[in-house]
């Protein structure tokens, strides 16, 4: 098997989730319009991925193949409501704004993808590796659209003024569409675009 | 034992379940206190919302001092301290038979079909004369129940604030009902006329400045004519007979002693 440091690095450039598997686009849309929503999206994301990755390769030798998508997805769900929990406790305000999202990590295909094609395989620490390599790379994804989005649609970043929009007195007209989730996938149309104008591999071959 | 042998399928399934569910039980019932408090705090926010003096960043204990809380008998329309109001909940209070009210059908403009028969109701003081009277109030919407507060000024009749903490309606549509933008033109609206009827209303389209009910008169929103029209029935149901009115009318012959 392929060496730490390409289990943890591969998935920011060379396989990022988002950019060449193209899961886990739903909450990058709904999420993306604040940097400070994506910060802690991003957090918990990447906790799932590496905690259900971990445990869904600990007991790997174990899990009958009849019922491992069970298995993996109840183990994904308890730790998605532990971070729900953890949210509601801590982080009030910014949960509130998450709302149904930090539940539905359930279902981001980025999660289950991982732990049926590498933790079902691979030892305990590879696969944390793995999880937190993947979470990281979701992350890049988010945190590069959540800064267009939130600094053309509202010339703020993390809530400071960057653009002062005429509202407020300043010269920039903050452009709405920005603020709605539709402008997420251009830009993560415009990402990918880049991403494999500069990686020429990731590019599919036409059939 | 082989890995797919019935007995290992049920048994890695039983210890699984066994394992998820004790973690998750001891992640709510350990933080369930710390989330308490969060919603109770995120309550009294809104009522400083509500009567505009919110102010960011500020501890929300310290603000809401200046806030007094009271119990209201609806029937009789006066305070009682029948009740605790740190502790009273009139959500669970609608539940009980014992504190609640059937709402007859020909008067339930909302659908919410049970009431408690005590509320909760906030008063801004200051040098013990009343500034502001904040009101709980919710209904259906579209889809949910909304839960909002009502500002009044001392007039008792007009509208200070009017806002919505809790709802279900689909975002972008009903869910504009949370639009700061919405929210700031009920300031200065009227609710009663003369002979104290309801007249506050929830138009289709925007409001002519023009007309002679202009004041008594919001915006609907676009798309959610629905939702638009529970928040208007809402405010009839509970400014109307059957809600505050008795309330208000005793609070401004001084019949309700502050």
């Amino acid at each position: 098997m392929s060496n730490a440091k390409d289990v943890l690095l591969d998935p920011i450039f060379n396989k990022n989730p988002i950019g060449l598997q193209i899961l886990g686009i739903c909450s990058a849309l709904a999420v993306t319009s604040k940097l400070e929503t994506v910060v802690v999206m991003a957090l918990a994301v990447t906790f799932v991925v590496a905690g259900s990755n971990f445990s869904v390769s600990l007991i790997r030798r174990q899990i009958p193949s009849s019922i491992r998508i069970i298995v993996q997805i109840t183990i994904i769900a308890t730790l998605v409501i532990i971070v729900d929990q953890f949210l509601k406790a801590y982080a009030f305000s910014i949960s509130k704004q998450l709302s149904v999202f930090v539940g539905l990590i359930i279902t981001n295909c980025i999660v289950l993808g991982r732990a049926e094609a590498f933790a079902m395989k691979n030892p305990p620490g590879m696969s944390i590796l793995d999880g937190i390599g993947n979470g990281l790379g979701y992350s890049v994804v988010l945190f590069i659209v959540a800064f267009f989005r939130e600094l053309l649609g509202s010339g703020k970043l993390l809530g400071f003024s960057i653009l002062p929009t005429l509202n407020e007195g300043g010269w920039y007209l903050p452009n709405g569409l920005m603020l709605l989730p539709p402008s997420a996938f251009f830009i993560i149309g415009l990402m990918i675009w880049a991403l494999r104008t500069w990686k020429t591999d990731q590019v599919e071959k036409e059939s | 034992m082989s890995r797919d042998s019935t007995t290992k399928v049920l048994s890695v399934a039983f210890l699984l379940c066994l394992v998820c569910s004790i973690l998750v039980s001891a992640a709510a019932v350990g933080l369930s206190d710390r989330q308490e408090k969060n919603k109770a705090e995120e309550k009294k926010r809104n009522i400083l919302l509500a009567a505009g003096i919110y102010q960011e960043g500020e501890p929300i204990a310290e603000q809401f001092s200046k806030i007094e809380a009271r119990i209201v008998d609806l029937q009789s329309g006066r305070f009682t301290d029948r009740f605790d109001p740190a502790n009273f909940d009139s959500r669970i209070a609608a539940r009980d038979p014992q504190f609640s009210y059937q709402i007859p059908e020909a008067l339930d403009l909302t659908g919410i079909k049970r009431r408690s028969q005590y509320m909760d109701v906030y008063l801004v003081l200051q040098d013990g004369k009343l500034q502001q009277l904040i009101l709980p109030v919710y209904g259906k919407g579209l889809w949910s129940t909304m839960y909002g507060f009502i500002a009044l000024a001392a007039d008792l009749n007009t509208v200070q604030g009017f806002a919505f903490y809790e709802h279900g309606e689909t975002p972008g549509l009903g869910g504009e009902i949370d639009n700061p933008n919405w929210k700031k033109q009920w300031q200065g609206k009227k609710i009663y006329d003369e002979q104290g009827k309801v007249l506050i209303a929830v138009i289709k389209g925007t409001v002519d400045r023009k007309a002679p009910d202009a004041a008594y008169q919001a915006d609907g929103l676009a798309g959610a004519t629905l939702t638009s029209r529970g928040v208007e029935n809402l405010l009839h149901y509970w400014l109307g007979e059957n809600g505050y009115r008795l309330f208000i009318e005793n609070l401004k012959r001084e019949e309700a002693k502050l």
